[in-house]
């Protein structure tokens, strides 16, 4: 069927057929997982479009700002920041890679066993499905873990390309790296964008930033009442658009979005009953539309209350400090921020293990679901040392591993309704 | 409890269907039949003469059972807790639960109270279930019921190394052609079988005693390398492959 875009997704040279297929198979998938949902919020209509819209009107966005001089940057890692970016007057897009279409192209030039994530960007670049990616002047890579390293090294035959050095660990030496890795960051940007960060820009852009956290801190709070007053679902959702849309406007949508959920609240109404179990879920990042395991959990008779990911709290929970007035300190207060990210790729990362388990109490949860995708080492590791902490606190966990395929779906109902019978009082 | 009404549990796995009906916790009636291209046909045939007033579903296709049954409500729950259920039945004492099917091998550990502790389940791929097992008889043109009996004529222990239902068929060829005895072979497959078995054990925190359930408990080389391996007895239900179905049965005896 033609669409009004067809003809700028032919400039960005995206496969028409190939890509028209992807977009009736995620209209389908969202469907079947969002709209069938009772009793949603209507703030989340703003959601569902912005969803339909993901690879139209946004991208036509990105298209007029790009006429403008405006740039582009993809990233795959929340240790990108943004406030850089922003600073500069460039954009930044969060690059989903939650999808397997393309997986048969990134096989090609990838070993099988790599984490879903990793084929599915290479794979959406190779298959050209991905508007994002073809939009952006730049994408940003991240040293984060060995596979993500070595993909990126092949991806830039494809793709401009730029990695960024994470350290490993967090002591005085690795914050000195970080720091000389945020200023060659910063060069970059200004080189490819044009404009110089200054102190006022920066100011700016961290205001800006940090209040998208907060408005997605508020919706956090908000969602941990009891009875649940909106899906895990349409939660992650939210956390996942937070990564492409614009900032002020999506910060100003979620805070409709906070008010009608503070309504419903003092109206003492629940997406779910009352003695619904509430799960925590906890791992790896859950890129759209990487629905699958939340919605084999809210179809089994639990809520989700909280994602410690990526998408989710880990993205979100610190701020970067706006009492810096000089841009050298902005910067470091930036550094700062950014190495509190307790990603599995550092060692030791006991934050992690603190901030799960704190989780879990604050969230008074009766589980939590350890979600790993296969070959993710980091992950899949430290799943372990996750399961002990939790059985100190007295709190059952359940070990996933899976990736984007459909094939294990029902294996997946079988144990996470197994697990929700057992964690039901 | 309401009293005198007979309730039905019914485990529809991949392999086979199997139907428990209980009259005041006592069962009355139990049947078997494989499960087929056609699950939901062999469902009704194994319900023909059954009127149960209450009914619970589980295994694989619980869900598809409970959506298709019209006069009958249908509750669903997952294998692990009808086997939980089924076991601590039968076998108070039970503290771990092993139970080897058609498609998976699960693992459950109980509490104190026979509830659910902590369970696992292997992955997708076939290795170390009865679908490994059934596989490699076929491919040693051994009948199924007697592949145990047939291993447990070996003279020595071999080694497979490869679980992968794909790889141990062709170590398994291999072997053959070097001239290893079929009944060596057929051992070798068995210990690889319930070396994984072990490792799950392990990996759960087994406790003793442990109740072996499932069709593969009808496997007397199965159950003698895992006694070995165990050090200690096993407890094996009369009915194995009938537990799930029984505890399906008596989840639906609870009140309301
Ligand atoms: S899990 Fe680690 S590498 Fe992946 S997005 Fe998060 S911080 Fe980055
Ligand atoms: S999921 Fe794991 S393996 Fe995949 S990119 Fe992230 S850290 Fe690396």
């Amino acid at each position: 069927m033609p669409t009004p875009y067809d003809a700028m997704w032919e400039k960005l040279n995206l496969d028409l057929d190939a890509h028209a297929g992807l977009l009736s198979v995620l209209g389908k998938f969202y469907g079947d997982i969002y709209l069938t949902q009772q009793g949603r919020l209507k703030g989340m209509e703003y959601l569902d479009f912005v969803l339909s819209e993901v690879h139209g009107l946004r991208i036509q966005e990105l298209q007029e700002a790009k006429a403008q001089g405006k740039k582009v940057i993809g990233t795959f890692c929340v240790f990108v920041p943004e406030e850089l970016v922003l600073a500069a007057d460039g954009i930044q897009v969060g690059l989903c890679a939650g999808a397997e279409a393309g997986k048969g192209e990134a096989e090609k030039i990838l070993p099988r066993n790599t984490c879903a994530l990793i084929k599915s960007f290479v794979g959406f670049k190779l298959s050209r499905l991905c508007p994002y990616i073809e939009s952006s002047d730049l994408i940003v890579g991240e040293t984060t873990c060995d596979g993500k390293k070595k993909a990126y090294e092949i991806f830039s035959d494809y793709a401009p390309v730029y990695v960024m050095e994470i350290p490993q660990m967090k002591n005085a030496c690795d914050r000195d790296l970080w720091k000389a890795e945020l200023l060659r960051f910063k060069e970059k940007i200004e080189e490819i964008t044009g404009n110089a960060i200054t102190a006022p820009k920066l100011r700016e852009a961290i205001r800006k930033v940090n209040d998208r956290r907060r408005v997605l801190q508020r919706l956090n709070r908000l969602r941990a009442n009891v009875p649940t007053p909106i899906s895990g679902r349409d939660v992650l959702l939210i956390n996942q658009i937070s990564f492409y849309d614009d900032p002020d406007r999506f910060t100003a949508k979620i805070g409709e979005l906070c008010d009608e959920l503070e309504s419903r609240i003092k109206a003492g109404e629940g997406i779910v009953p009352k003695q619904t179990p509430r799960l925590m879920l906890s791992g790896c990042p859950m890129a759209v539309p990487n629905w699958k395991l939340p919605y084999v959990i809210e179809s089994s008779g639990a809520v989700i209350v909280g994602e410690e990911s990526c998408i989710g709290t880990r993205n979100i929970r610190d701020l970067v400090s706006e009492r810096a007035e000089t841009l050298e300190e902005m910067l470091d207060a930036i550094a700062d921020r950014y190495l509190r990210i307790d990603c599995a790729c550092f060692t030791p990362n006991t934050e992690r293990l603190d901030h799960i388990s704190e989780m879990a109490k604050e969230l008074n949860v009766d589980g939590v679901i350890h979600f790993a995708l296969s070959f993710c080492q980091p992950y899949t590791m430290e799943a372990f040392k996750v399961e002990k902490i939790l059985k100190e606190a007295g709190v059952p966990m359940l070990s996933i591993e899976t990736d984007y395929s459909m094939e294990d779906v029902e294996q997946l109902k079988t144990r996470v309704e197994a697990f929700v019978e057992m964690v039901r009082k | 409890m309401r009293g005198s009404e007979t309730v039905a549990g019914i485990d529809i796995g991949s392999r086979s269907i199997e139907l428990v009906v209980l009259l005041d916790q006592k069962i009355v009636h139990q049947a078997k039949v494989p499960t087929t291209f056609d699950p939901l046909g062999q469902c009704k045939k194994l319900m023909e003469n059954a009127k149960p007033s209450r009914m619970v579903a589980t295994g694989y296709g619980r869900k598809l059972f409970a959506d298709s049954s019209g006069e009958v409500q249908v509750e669903t729950i997952t294998e692990i807790q009808a086997y939980a259920l089924g076991a601590r039945h039968l076998f108070p004492e039970a503290q771990t639960i092993l139970d080897i099917g058609g498609q998976d091998t699960k693992v459950i550990l109980l509490t104190p109270a026979g509830r659910v502790a902590k369970f696992e389940m292997n992955d997708r791929c076939a290795a170390g279930t009865g679908k490994f097992l059934e596989f490699m008889a076929t491919a040693l043109q051994i009948p199924l019921e007697s592949f145990g009996e047939f291993a447990l004529a070996s003279d020595r222990r071999i080694q497979i190394n490869s679980m992968c239902t794909v790889f141990a068929e062709s170590e398994a060829t291999s072997l053959m052609a070097r001239g290893e005895g079929p009944e060596n072979i057929a051992m070798g497959l068995h210990l690889a079988i319930v070396q994984r078995t072990m490792a799950m054990l392990r990996r759960i925190g087994m406790e003793s005693p442990l109740l072996f359930a499932g069709g593969v408990a009808h496997n007397p080389c199965i159950r003698m390398l895992l006694e070995e391996l165990l050090g200690e007895p096993l407890i094996v239900p009369e009915n194995p492959d009938m537990v799930g179905a029984l505890g399906a049965a008596l989840y639906g005896t609870r009140s309301r």
